[in-house]
């Protein structure tokens, strides 16, 4: 290998691969422009679900909801996703990126799958929703469009692999590697399985669609579709928690408190996460409930034991960091004292409150066999998963791109004082938007629905007026949180396109406290108890991580009490 | 070393936990276990379970039984469309089929009778959606799904799809009304 293929970062150390940095950049922006077709179709859809402005026609509505969810579900997280893996690959473990040609190739596959995809919805002949549910049928090219994207990401998942196998070959790392690349890898396996059970259950559906088959059973159908749609967001989970840790040690420098425990976690994630499919089965016809029971607990909630490890562990990490650098006053100075007007770090840990308080709990309560009842498919469903996804996921990603955008394209970031309130317009208008849309879902709301008022129908239903409330607060806050998206799409574009080159650190564009050149901490005398209190290393997330446990036991209780009141039915 | 570079320790399995961690992961474990254990309690100390049983069917032969019981028990008809509004006796069958873009037919139920609630879709997935009372299942075509329900507030419930089943999806509605029980 010759080092004319590298490039050394001079601010933060990190060596890029020329053609991993290429296809990086390449994904990314493809990502990004994804990312502004899927905030398009998400102000038109927002526009339409509030109430007083209900701005769409019913068929317009229904496609530019298909165009929202495939876009934003898939091909934005994934391209983005893509990225994340080469860099957790590549540059992270400073060697050169296995099989660039055919990593290509696959890049050339998703993009030709988001085209075909995209042209069947916009045609009008693809409004299915995002889960395109058999026997409703589509246009073959909607089927088609996202086979042929999964087959591009499949070979993106083993070029990371092959990634790997060449960085232990080349020995360019000594012992494991780092966290950040195993949480990748874990994202890795579970997106190997969601696009096999994508090509399972997508080939004969595109076969039927094309009259090649005569019938898909649609129970089936679900099951196995879920196995694609759950498990995709379960790749998001393990990326995007790969993100925290890797922007906790970007900008703190923090290491892993133990790095058993973190690896433990992800590696429950391997073994149960994708057992969520069931979420979506708990009221389908004829499954037992002790397969419900088993499957959406993701076996013993042993995946949600692992996030709630994730949750305690990354910002344990930051406050160790915190600690050992002196601020040890009282149980929150570390935080206090963060870097809030840095995006990179805001961001992500806006990401974290909000997957955790809002995606977390309500995704547990609403997963549970009986409460999913009076939740099954109302607009709590997408209020949950917009809170995991969008908060948790698309929020943690932004502000990994403040992060990339100088030390990746080696452009200053542009507009900082938008940049620096950005993920604060984006998660805090995002966070009342699920909030409401929970509320909503509670009074029985439906999601994928056109018109709550039920005008002209030949019967009628009227909700309750706090429930058009709630959804013209969905309405509002909705168009902050696309203001957010807005804005990140304009800085990133600006920036990668127009920006000022990078000379050093000090030209980024906001201050970022340390990167990752910066000293790992050393362990101080007496170990990390030594700077915490009551003998633990973390008192202050410690804290927290009670004060979400009380949240989340008060919130549980209170929907079984929801559940008991309604019908006895068995 | 930071996360993103690889464990200072080689052997980093061999670190000892941290007390902050072992302490968060017994407490998170137990309060997994609670909730793991709360679903088979609540199916037998619990009222709301739903039911597993469900049989194969056809649009058909579905359609067969529902107009059968609407051909007996009809009591009146509404609406300019006229659907029937049928009340079943206590204890019985009553089928329920969801097609674009209606719930049919409409239902009559006694407050504290106990009903074998049959539903199945004729064509496209469906989703029968309660409210106000919020009981929500999806149902399939193919399927006949059979909930056992005791109806225990009197009052119109409206029956919403919420599964998207096409263009029409907002304009498909039902209603079951819960009639105070006889003298």
């Amino acid at each position: 290998m010759s080092k004319a293929q590298f490039r050394t970062c001079p601010e933060t150390g990190l060596q890029y691969h020329k053609q991993a940095e290429m296809l990086i950049r390449a994904h990314a922006v493809v990502a990004v422009v994804i990312l502004l077709i899927g905030g398009i179709a998400a102000l038109l859809v927002t526009l339409t679900r509030w109430p007083a402005i209900h701005l769409l026609p019913a068929d317009r509505f229904y496609q530019l909801l298909t165009s929202h969810g495939v876009n934003m579900l898939i091909f934005w997280i994934i391209s983005f996703e893509i990225a994340i893996l080469y860099f957790c690959s590549s540059t992270l473990l400073k060697c050169r990126l296995a099989t660039p040609k055919i990593a290509w190739l696959g890049f050339i596959l998703m993009l030709a799958g988001i085209v075909v995809n995209n042209a069947a919805v916009a045609s009008g002949t693809a409004s299915v929703m995002m889960t395109s549910y058999v026997p409703m049928p589509a246009n073959p090219n909607f089927y088609l469009g996202l086979i042929l994207f999964a087959v591009g990401a499949l070979i993106g998942c083993f070029v990371f692999l092959g990634t790997l196998v060449v960085a232990k070959d080349e020995k360019t790392y000594e012992g494991s590697i780092p966290l950040v690349t195993f949480g990748a890898l874990t994202a890795c396996i579970i997106a190997i399985f969601t696009i096999a059970s994508g090509a399972i259950v997508l080939i004969p559906t595109w076969l039927w669609s094309l009259g090649l088959i005569n019938n898909i059973d649609p129970a089936m159908y679900r099951v196995v579709w879920w196995a694609l749609g759950h498990s995709s967001q379960q790749i998001n989970v393990a990326a995007h928690v790969a993100v925290w840790y890797a922007i906790a040690a970007i900008v703190f420098g923090a290491r892993p408190l133990s790095e058993k425990v973190s690896r433990g976690a992800f590696f429950l994630y391997i073994a149960f996460l994708q057992l969520a499919s069931a979420h979506h089965l708990l009221v389908d016809p004829g499954l037992s409930a002790e397969w419900k029971i088993f499957n959406t607990s993701y076996a013993m909630y042993l995946a949600v034991l692992a996030s709630m490890v994730h949750g305690l562990t990354v910002p344990g990490s930051i406050e160790v960091a915190q600690r050992s650098k002196g601020f040890t006053k009282g149980l929150f100075e570390w935080l206090r004292k963060a870097p809030w007007g840095n995006p990179v770090f805001s961001g992500m840990f806006i990401s974290l409150i909000g997957f955790g308080f809002i995606g977390g709990i309500s995704g547990v309560v609403m997963g549970t066999e009986q409460i999913n009842i009076i939740i099954h498919n109302t607009i709590y469903v997408p209020g949950h998963f917009h809170a995991t996804v969008v908060i948790g996921t698309t929020l943690a990603f932004m502000s990994l791109t403040y992060f990339l955008i100088p030390t990746l394209f080696r452009r200053q970031v542009a507009f900082p004082g938008l940049a620096k309130w950005q993920p604060y317009l984006f998660g805090l208008g995002m966070s009342v938007f699920t909030l409401a849309m929970m509320g909503a879902g509670t009074l029985g709301v439906e999601r994928r629905h056109w018109d709550m008022a039920f005008t002209n129908t030949a019967l009628s239903f009227d909700y309750p007026a706090s429930a058009f409330t709630l959804m013209g607060i969905v309405g509002i806050s909705g168009v902050a949180a696309i203001l957010g998206g807005a804005i990140y799409i304009l800085v990133t574009v600006v920036s990668v396109f127009f920006g000022k080159r990078v000379e050093s650190e000090s030209s980024y564009g906001f201050d970022m406290t340390t990167l990752s050149r910066a000293d790992p901490l050393l362990v101080p005398d007496g170990g990390h108890e030594a700077a915490g209190k009551w003998g633990l290393a973390a008192p202050g997330t410690f804290v927290l991580a009670m004060f979400f446990l009380v949240i989340f036991v008060l919130y549980y209780a209170v929907n079984w009490k929801y559940l008991a009141s309604v019908w006895p039915m068995s | 070393m930071s996360a993103i570079q690889p464990p200072a320790e080689i052997v980093w399995w061999k670190q000892p936990l941290d007390r902050v961690e072992g302490t968060w992961i017994s407490i998170a474990l137990v309060w997994s276990l609670f909730m793991f254990f709360m679903m088979p309690f609540w199916h037998v100390y619990g009222k709301q379970n739903l039911s597993s049983e469900a049989y194969r069917t056809t649009p058909q032969a579905f359609m067969a039984k529902t107009q059968a019981m609407v051909d007996q028990y009809t009591v009146r008809t509404e609406t300019n469309l006229n659907l029937p509004v049928v009340r079943p006796p206590p204890g019985s069958d009553v089928y329920l089929a969801g097609r674009l873009w209606q719930w049919f037919p409409l239902l009559e139920l006694e407050k504290g009778q106990t009903y074998r609630l049959h539903i199945s879709s004729l064509d496209w997935q469906h989703g029968f959606s309660l409210q106000p009372v919020n009981i929500n299942t999806q149902i399939l075509p193919g399927y006949e799904m059979v909930m056992t329900i005791t109806p225990d507030t009197a009052g119109e419930q409206t029956i919403i799809c919420n599964e998207f089943c096409g263009v029409g999806h907002h304009t498909m509605l039902g209603k079951i009304y819960v009639t105070e029980g006889g003298p």
